[in-house]
């Protein structure tokens, strides 16, 4: 019998906690290596927050326990919703969702390890925005937990909301509707201005809204405390919602 | 041939009303090379694609290593390794990073850091995919697909842009798959490639098999039929045909190219050879027309091989 070769067959899986890791790592690394990414996910919220906090144009007493939620809010969004939407539309066009979903890792082990990515980005958001209020004179009080609640349920309604957005159209359009939306929302969502003083024909589909229901949710969390049982239940909607639709949409190539 | 690792029975897909497949039927053998030749647009991608699962046929089946790609891909994905024509990659990757991450998949994955010393590919290990040429990714392709020791593999089109250097990298490593074991099936429209590494040919055209067989019996396949030579000029070849066995003809094609047709064997080339020496010619540039495949395609397809 002669010596088998490096390349023998020797087949198999690796545990699926393994894949899973190691998918997250380079999607996480890849995320972090994105310097638009970071522009939405990281500088705009930083500078909103800063700028706002400094600048005395809002009417609010406490200004910076005012824009933290908002700004995580739209932290969040930038990373489940605009992010997503946007690798998600490459990846397919770069033919990675398919090569990589006919290997052991499978279809599920690739939205797992883009979920776990996905949340290592918010944490280090959170964590950024956290300090740099904590800087400018923010002092932490309300429930934490109702506040990862509220983050959790915001990722899974807007990453839904963001592959539904990349089944629908080509990978420069996404790109394009993707930092659209996020700029509407970003106006109009509760992260900087009170959706209290927009105009009343605004004001109405303004509330409906994903991001609404994030920023408020948080503002009440972070603020007088519990759960805000409204914008819970508005984000697990848009949540079923967007998950129903994607997967529905969802085009692997 | 120690088993069968592919299995494929009246394969049909259909895009709209075109039959990219129809009615294709082959077998590949375990631990052999098969190639799939065919020009573009034959079908070749098609099938493999099937194959590997990322797509399903209209009607027929597909057996690889006993298992169905459409139902069975969960067993199946980690006992193939798979080349794309393209893509795959993250282009702000770099290839070290890829191919670890890929081999992270897998339970006894090769050393990443050899594969891609082997492949030529370490200088550039570090470097964002996207800016890697063309063979370049090819290679990474080509070691992404082998990475997880796989006991089957699908190479489409391997080495379609490589420049010679690295398609003789690639081919000294596809020798050695099938050295260790490896099942290999590859799709390929250079003949060249088809005829140096394949144990059995399948050649398709318009989405169905137009022969198959091992490289040899293909271009075996009918007898040779044609012996030419140079000498001078204006010889009289009434001597030479009553030596030849009946049913041969020669001709003095255009002054000094002379053509002997019929079936050429041993005692033909001996009664040429005799025939000159008696006239004291020695007989320039002999050569007995031996098939290429790309002949055989020509004859079968009516085709260029390369279009």
């Amino acid at each position: 019998m002669e010596a088998r070769g490096v390349l023998a067959p020797a087949p198999g899986s690796a545990p699926a906690l393994r894949r899973v890791a190691a998918q997250a790592a380079m999607e996480l690394r890849l995320q972090l290596r994105n310097g638009e990414q970071l522009l939405l996910t990281l500088a705009i919220p930083i500078l909103v927050l800063v700028v706002f906090s400094v600048a005395p144009v809002l009417g609010v007493r406490d200004r910076v326990a005012f824009l933290l939620p908002g700004v995580i809010g739209l932290a969040v969004m930038s990373t489940a919703f605009t992010g997503q939407a946007i690798a998600t539309g490459f990846d397919r066009r770069h033919g990675v969702l398919k090569r990589l979903g006919a290997t052991p890792l499978g279809r599920s082990g690739l939205i797992l390890g883009k979920t776990a990515a996905m949340l290592g980005v918010e944490a280090i958001q959170v964590v950024v925005l956290g300090l740099v209020a904590l800087g400018l004179g923010w002092r932490p009080h309300g429930s934490v937990a109702g506040a990862l609640l509220l983050i959790l349920l915001g990722t899974a309604a807007f990453s839904g909301l963001g592959l539904l957005l990349a089944g629908l159209l080509r990978a420069e359009a996404t790109l394009a509707a993707a930092n659209l939306v996020y700029l509407v929302l970003l106006v109009v969502g509760g992260v900087v201005f009170p959706v209290s003083d927009l105009p009343a024909a605004v004001r109405g589909p303004a509330e409906l809204l994903p991001i609404t229901a994030l920023t408020d949710g948080l503002r009440a969390a972070l603020g007088e405390g519990g759960l805000p049982a409204r914008d819970l239940v508005e984000l697990a909607v848009w949540a079923v919602l967007g998950a129903g639709l994607a997967s529905a949409t969802f085009r692997w190539e | 041939m120690a088993g069968v690792a592919l299995e494929v029975t009246d394969l049909v897909k259909r895009y709209g009303p075109r039959a990219a497949l129809d009615g294709v039927s082959l077998s590949a053998g375990l631990g052999a090379v098969t190639a799939i030749l065919g020009p573009n647009g034959a079908g070749k991608t098609t099938l493999v694609e099937i194959c590997e699962g990322f797509r399903r046929q209209d009607t027929g089946q597909v057996r690889v290593l006993g298992l169905d790609p459409g139902r069975e891909g969960r067993r199946l994905r980690p006992l193939i390794g798979v080349m794309l024509q393209q893509g795959g990659i993250y282009p702000a990757a770099r290839p070290r990073e890829m191919l670890e991450l890929v081999a992270a998949y897998y339970a006894n994955p090769l050393d990443p850091a050899a594969l891609l010393r082997r492949l030529g590919l370490l200088e550039v290990a570090g470097v964002p995919c996207r800016r890697l040429s063309g063979g370049q990714r090819q290679r990474l392709s080509l070691a992404l697909a082998i990475v997880g020791r796989p006991a089957m593999v699908f190479l489409d089109e391997p080495t379609t842009g490589l420049d010679p250097q690295a398609r003789q990298a690639a081919w000294e490593l596809i020798s050695e798959l099938r050295r260790d074991g490896v099942t290999v099936i590859l799709t390929t429209h250079y003949l060249e490639e088809a005829e140096r590494l394949a144990d059995r040919v399948v050649i398709i055209d318009r989405g169905r098999v137009v022969a198959q067989g091992a490289p040899a019996e293909l271009t075996e396949a009918g007898a040779r039929r044609r012996l030419e030579f140079r000498a001078r000029p204006g010889l009289d070849l009434a001597g030479l045909a009553a030596a030849l066995p009946s049913g041969h003809v020669a001709r003095e094609v255009s002054p000094g190219h002379y053509v002997v047709e019929g079936e050429i064997g041993p005692r033909v080339v001996a009664e040429v050879a005799t025939w000159c020496a008696d006239r004291g010619v020695l007989p320039g540039d002999l050569r007995i027309e031996s098939r290429s495949l790309e002949d055989v395609f020509l004859e079968l397809t009516g085709r260029e091989l390369r279009s």
